[in-house]
């Protein structure tokens, strides 16, 4: 199966042990993913909120790129790039004035679209496509020991028909760390908005937000939180030193993409999957494995 | 059905002034951008996205009672209001509404038109932010980060505490530098001239945007309460 695979500003940079993870545990799992050429920056919800046609053109860029290149679907792995590349091609879909004046602007660099790929984020694919049973069954190691809370965030599961039925109560990524062997832990917050780039505009509401994810997974003894976007993994593990000393006690924790853990489990190489640019890291013996 | 077109009660309360009108039409033509847009005039008041809402307690006009005061006529003071401003777009608000209103995709279109409007403070963090991050778009085609973080702590202080605040974000630069998550230079795209073409052809087809006359105020109201 291929796949077209839009990384994301994110991922070249503070992201980057993301993008390392995917293409791994995609290469793992014998999935073809193939970056779209040339992209641009989708624009995300600060371009949304200043000019509207301009922020639905410049993400259209990327879907008709994409598209000419016929590799399939494309994954987004950034929670905030799949929302906004959804949205845009749902909106288009939707809103024929708004397609006709997109599709001029995109005709002024040679570029059509038919918004035949879907955008979808890798959490999906891999669940939808492959199926956690096969997933678990190509492991070579189990996470025996290893406590997730599982935090999928707000952009990925609400607005844009996320997968699941439950958009109150996801359960993917739950359900695929457990079958790869690690133990749940209940994470009530785990929809739960960490506010986002309030965190540089307003940042006593952003280290609130955040303060109040880690004090739940610390409660429910969780040895590590696990996410699906490099904004939330940025929010959640760069503030860690301040927020441990405004709530006057240690809350210190890993947070990982969930492609880390699952990468570990396929048997990739810890470097491979970029776990040494954390800064709270993975204390070295939760990388000594069971080997299945 | 277009939004814009109706004329029942609910949409155009009584009379109202001319800015008002004009604050009106300019929404209401937003609305009908969004799918299922028209979907506003069935709120039924019932606090859902109030109470869903994780910063509705730093808010000085509520989810619900943005739709309240849109349809009393008074679009002008949620212009000038924090809200807009402090939402996170999270969402939560619009998958849980029993009428299926699209709150944050108004909140957005609320958020344009203060901009539009200049209705906002000169140095307002959240404007500067998306002002600096669009500003990036434009000329690398990607986002970077050390640039769009320098250029918001010199835009939104004075130099002094422009370069105090940039030191206070140091230990997490250093931080991410140190684990190579940091891009010194940025990255400029090689389409980068298609793509300002794509962007001067859809900014010709922007909505044409009538200023009503205001003056710019020194702050929005409540702002610094929340410690900005
Ligand atoms: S949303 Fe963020 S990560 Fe995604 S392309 Fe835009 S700037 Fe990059
Ligand atoms: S949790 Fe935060 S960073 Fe993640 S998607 Fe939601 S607002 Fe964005
Ligand atoms: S949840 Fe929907 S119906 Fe209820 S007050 Fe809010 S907008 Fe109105
Ligand atoms: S989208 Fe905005 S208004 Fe709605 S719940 Fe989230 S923060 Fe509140």
């Amino acid at each position: 199966m291929d796949y077209a695979y839009y990384p994301g500003c994110s991922l070249e940079s503070t992201g980057v042990s993301y993008h390392k993870s995917i293409v791994e545990v995609f290469r793992a799992l014998g999935l073809g993913l193939h970056e779209i050429e040339d992209w641009n920056c989708c624009g995300a919800t600060a371009y949304m909120s200043v000019k509207e046609t301009v922020s639905f053109a410049i993400s259209a860029r990327n879907l008709a790129i994409a598209e000419r290149m016929g590799k399939g679907d494309i994954v987004a792995p950034c929670s905030a790039c799949y929302l906004v590349l959804a949205k845009t091609r749902r909106f288009l879909m939707e809103r024929p004035e708004l397609k006709s004046k997109v599709d001029e602007a995109l005709a002024a660099a040679g570029l059509t679209l038919k918004c035949k790929c879907a955008v979808r984020h890798p959490l999906e694919v891999l669940v939808s496509d492959l199926g956690i049973e096969a997933i678990a069954a190509k492991a070579k190691r189990r996470l025996t020991g290893h406590r997730y809370a599982c935090y999928y965030g707000c952009q990925m599961v609400r607005p844009e028909r996320y997968f699941e039925e439950d958009r109150e109560f996801p359960m993917a990524m739950d359900d695929l760390m457990a079958a790869l062997g690690a133990e749940e832990v209940e994470f009530p917050l785990k929809v739960r908005c960490c506010g986002a780039s309030q965190m540089v505009t307003n940042e006593e509401v952003g280290l609130d937000l955040v303060q109040s994810l880690l004090e739940c997974a610390h409660a429910r003894g969780a040895s590590a939180i696990v996410t699906t976007c490099p904004m939330c993994q940025y929010n959640l593990e760069l503030y860690q030193d301040k927020i441990s000393s405004r709530a006057g006690k240690d809350l210190h924790i890993p947070v990982l993409y969930f492609t880390q853990p699952l990468g570990l489990a396929l048997g990739c190489d810890p470097q491979a999957l970029g776990l040494q640019h954390h800064t709270v890291p993975l204390p070295q013996e939760a990388l000594i494995l069971e080997e299945v | 059905m277009a939004v814009s077109n109706l004329t029942d009660h609910a949409l155009s309360p009584g009379t109202l002034p001319h800015s008002e009108r004009v604050l009106r039409k300019a929404f209401l033509d937003q609305v009908d951008d969004i799918p299922g847009g028209e979907k506003l005039r069935k709120c039924i008041q019932c606090g859902t996205c109030t109470g869903s809402c994780p910063l509705s307690y730093t808010m000085d006009v509520s989810p619900r009672e943005v739709i309240a005061r849109f349809r009393a006529g008074d679009i002008e003071s949620l212009l000038r209001s924090r809200t807009i401003w402090t939402c996170a777009s999270c969402y939560n608000c619009t998958v849980r509404c029993p009428a299926g209103i699209k709150i944050t995709d108004l909140l957005y279109a609320l958020k344009r038109m203060s901009m539009d409007q200049g209705i906002y403070p000169k140095r307002f963090p959240v404007y500067v932010f998306s002002e600096s991050f669009v500003k990036m778009v434009k000329r690398y085609g990607r986002n970077w980060e050390v640039g769009l973080m320098e250029r918001f702590q010199r835009r939104t202080t004075t130099p002094v505490l422009g370069l105090f605040k940039s030191m206070s974000m140091l230990p997490i630069f250093f931080k991410l530098f140190r684990r190579g998550r940091v891009n010194i230079f940025p990255k400029k795209i090689k389409g980068i001239r298609d793509l300002k073409r794509i962007i001067e052809k859809a900014e010709q087809m922007e909505r044409p945007v009538e200023r009503i006359e205001e003056k710019r105020p020194t702050r929005v109201v409540g702002y610094e309460a929340i410690g900005s």
